[in-house]
C-alpha cells in the first residue's frame, strides 16, 4: 500500500528544524504557537523526538510537521489546520481533540487516538489500539491495520475507516458516527449495529480513501457499522440494567 | 500513573551492561512516580550458594557483625554484602528457611526484600536516579531485571510499599494500576499460610503468582489467572529466576509497549524508556494486547 501523500511542504523552501537533542519541547511548541497567518515558516521538521510528550500540540497555522521518530502521549493534539506527520509510532492520545487539519502516523497508535477529534483528518498507516476514536465529534479517522477494543465509545459524529479488524465492544452506545471495518469485528458494543451500504456511503468512503493515500481498496470490500439509536432515550424496560 | 520497566537479556555479552540499561530505562519514567523506586536484578544463580536481600533503616547498627551472628544461629557459613539501607547476605541454599527464623530474633527490625539463588531487590523512597545511585545498581550485571517508579495509591509511601514485591524464591513482581479485591484475596491466601509484610494490594498480586507457582503451574499459566482472580487495573510485569513474563487486564488502560531484538525482550511503560537501548530503531516494537500473556524463559 503507497505511503500517505498529506505532507505539503513546499519543496523549494527549507523547513525550520528542531532538534529535541538540542531544543527543548517547549521551544518548540513555542515557536509552533508563536506561528501568525501568512507566516512564511510553512515547513517544520522535528528531530529525536525519543518518545517525548505533547510534540506540536496546539498548533493553529497551516504549516506542515515532519516529526522524525516516535513520539510518547498527546502529539498533535488539539491540531488545527497543520498537517502533522509522524515517521514512527504514536503514544496514547495522539491527536486528540483535533479541530482541523491533518495528521499522518506512518507507525502505530497506541490507546485513544483521535479522542473527541471534532475534525480533520488523523490517518494511521500501521495499527491503533484500544479506545480509537472514543467520543468522535466530527474528526475523520483511517486506520491502515487494526483497532482494539472500545474503539468509537459513544462516537457522535464522523467517520472511523478500519482497512484491517477491530476488536472487541465496537461503537459502544454510539450516536451518529458512521464506522466502515474491511476486516472482522471482534464483537459490537451496545446499540451498534451492521447497517446497509447505500450508494451514499460507497462515495463517502471513497473519498475518505482518497484523501488518506489509499489505492487498491474497494469501499464495496467493508461494512458499515452505526447506532441503533435504542439508547437516545431511557426507556423503562431497561431500569434493571442501571 | 507509575512507571514499570524490564529487560530480558538474550545476548550474553549485553550481561555486563544490564544495571546500566534498566537505570537508564527507570530514570526516564521518573515523571511516572516521584515516590520511591525499586529494582530486582537476576544475576547468574548459583546451586550451592542462595542470596537474601534484607533492609534496614538503621544499617550501621543491624548490618554490624551480622554475617557472624546469624551463621553460629544456623550453623553454617553467611557472608555479607552492604549497599546502604541493604544488605546481600549468602549461605547454603537449605539454609534460607533458618536464616529467616534467626533474623527475626537477632534482628527484628530488618526486613526481608527477597531470596533466591539468582534475585537481588533493591528498593527505597525517593527518585529512581536517587536510588540507582544509592545502590550502585548501574554496576550490576545479570540476566534480566525488572524495575519500578511509583506513585503510590494503594497504601502508604514507605520502604516496603515500593516495588518489587517479593513474595516466593527469585520471583518478583512491578504493577502499574490498583487492585480492588486484594483485601479478599490475601484473606483466601493467608488461609493458605501465605504471610503479608504490607497492606499493599501489588503484594497480593506477588503472592497470588507464588501461591499458583508452588501449585505446580508454570509463570505463563499463573499470570493466566490474574485474568480471572484479581479485579482491577493491571499491567504486570514478572521476574523468575530464569524467565520474564508481562501480563495486562483486558480493559489495558495502563500503558505498555514491549521491544524485542535478537539480543533482548524490553518493556517499558512509555516508549521514551526504550530509545536508548541497542538497535531500537530495528527493533520490533509493540503495544502488548490486553488479556493475553506473555513470557519468555531462558
Amino acid at each position: 500500500m503507497p505511503a500517505t501523500k498529506l505532507s505539503k511542504a513546499s519543496q523549494d523552501q527549507a523547513s525550520r528544524v528542531f532538534d529535541l537533542d538540542v531544543s527543548s519541547l517547549r521551544e518548540l511548541n513555542q515557536a509552533l504557537h508563536n506561528l501568525t497567518s501568512g507566516s512564511n515558516e510553512t515547513a517544520w521538521e522535528v528531530l529525536h523526538p525519543k518518545g517525548s510528550h505533547s510534540v506540536a500540540v496546539g498548533v493553529d497555522q497551516p504549516v506542515s510537521i515532519d516529526v522524525r521518530g516516535s513520539v510518547g502521549y498527546y502529539c498533535a493534539g488539539m491540531n488545527d489546520g497543520a498537517a502533522i506527520t509522524v515517521h514512527g509510532s504514536a503514544g496514547p492520545g495522539v491527536g486528540e481533540n483535533m479541530m482541523s487539519g491533518s495528521i499522518v502516523i506512518k507507525g502505530d497508535a497506541s490507546q485513544y487516538a483521535g479522542a473527541t477529534g471534532k475534525g480533520g483528518l488523523l490517518v494511521i498507516e500501521g495499527n491503533a489500539s484500544s479506545r480509537c476514536g472514543i467520543s468522535m465529534k466530527g474528526i475523520d479517522i483511517v486506520v491502515h491495520g487494526n483497532i482494539g477494543h472500545m474503539s468509537a465509545f459513544m462516537a457522535q459524529s464522523g467517520n472511523l475507516v478500519v482497512l484491517g479488524d477491530a476488536g472487541d465492544a465496537l461503537g459502544d452506545s454510539i450516536y451518529e458516527a458512521r464506522l466502515f471495518v474491511r476486516g472482522k469485528v471482534e464483537s459490537l458494543g451496545a446499540d451498534c449495529i451492521a447497517k446497509e451500504m447505500r450508494p451514499e456511503h460507497i462515495e463517502l468512503l471513497q473519498g475518505l480513501l482518497d484523501r488518506a493515500g489509499v489505492t487498491g481498496v474497494k469501499p464495496s470490500e467493508f461494512k458499515r457499522y452505526g447506532s441503533a439509536r435504542t439508547l437516545y432515550n431511557f426507556n423503562i424496560d431497561n431500569a434493571d440494567a442501571y | 500513573m507509575c512507571g514499570i520497566v524490564g529487560l530480558f537479556l538474550k545476548d550474553k555479552s549485553l550481561e555486563p551492561q544490564l544495571g546500566s540499561m534498566l537505570s537508564q530505562m527507570l530514570i526516564s519514567l521518573s515523571d511516572r512516580g516521584p515516590d520511591s523506586a525499586g529494582i530486582a536484578i537476576y544475576g547468574a544463580p548459583s546451586k550451592n550458594e542462595a542470596k537474601i536481600t534484607i533492609q534496614s533503616a538503621k544499617p550501621d547498627r543491624d548490618f554490624r557483625g551480622l554475617d557472624a551472628e546469624l551463621a553460629k544461629a544456623i550453623g553454617a557459613t553467611v557472608s555479607i554484602a552492604v549497599k546502604s539501607t541493604h544488605a546481600v547476605l549468602r549461605t547454603a541454599p537449605d539454609k534460607v528457611d533458618a536464616a529467616r527464623e534467626a533474623l527475626q530474633s537477632i534482628r527484628p527490625d530488618v526486613r526481608i526484600m527477597g531470596a533466591g539463588e539468582a534475585v537481588e531487590i533493591y528498593k527505597e523512597v525517593g527518585l529512581p536516579e536517587a536510588v540507582v545511585d544509592r545502590f550502585d545498581v548501574r554496576s550490576m550485571t545479570g540476566t534480566h531485571g525488572i524495575g519500578h517508579t511509583r506513585m503510590a495509591t494503594e497504601s502508604a509511601v514507605t520502604t516496603m510499599g515500593a516495588h518489587p514485591f517479593s513474595t516466593g524464591a527469585d520471583q518478583c513482581l512491578v504493577h502499574n494500576g490498583s487492585l480492588s479485591n486484594h483485601n479478599n484475596v490475601r484473606r483466601e491466601l493467608k488461609r493458605e499460610g501465605m504471610t503479608f509484610e504490607t497492606e499493599n494490594d501489588t503484594e497480593v498480586a506477588a503472592a497470588y503468582l507464588s501461591s499458583q507457582m508452588a501449585h505446580g503451574k508454570n509463570l505463563g499459566e499463573a499470570l493466566e489467572g490474574t485474568l480471572s482472580d484479581l479485579d482491577g487495573f493491571f499491567t504486570f510485569v514478572v521476574g523468575t529466576k530464569n524467565g520474564f513474563g508481562v501480563v495486562r487486564d483486558p480493559i489495558a488502560c495502563k500503558p505498555a509497549v514491549m521491544a524485542e531484538t535478537d539480543q533482548y525482550v524490553a518493556f517499558g511503560s512509555e516508549y521514551r524508556a526504550l530509545t536508548k537501548l541497542p538497535g531500537i530503531d530495528n527493533a520490533r516494537v509493540w503495544e502488548p494486547e490486553p488479556a493475553t500473556v506473555y513470557f519468555w524463559e531462558h
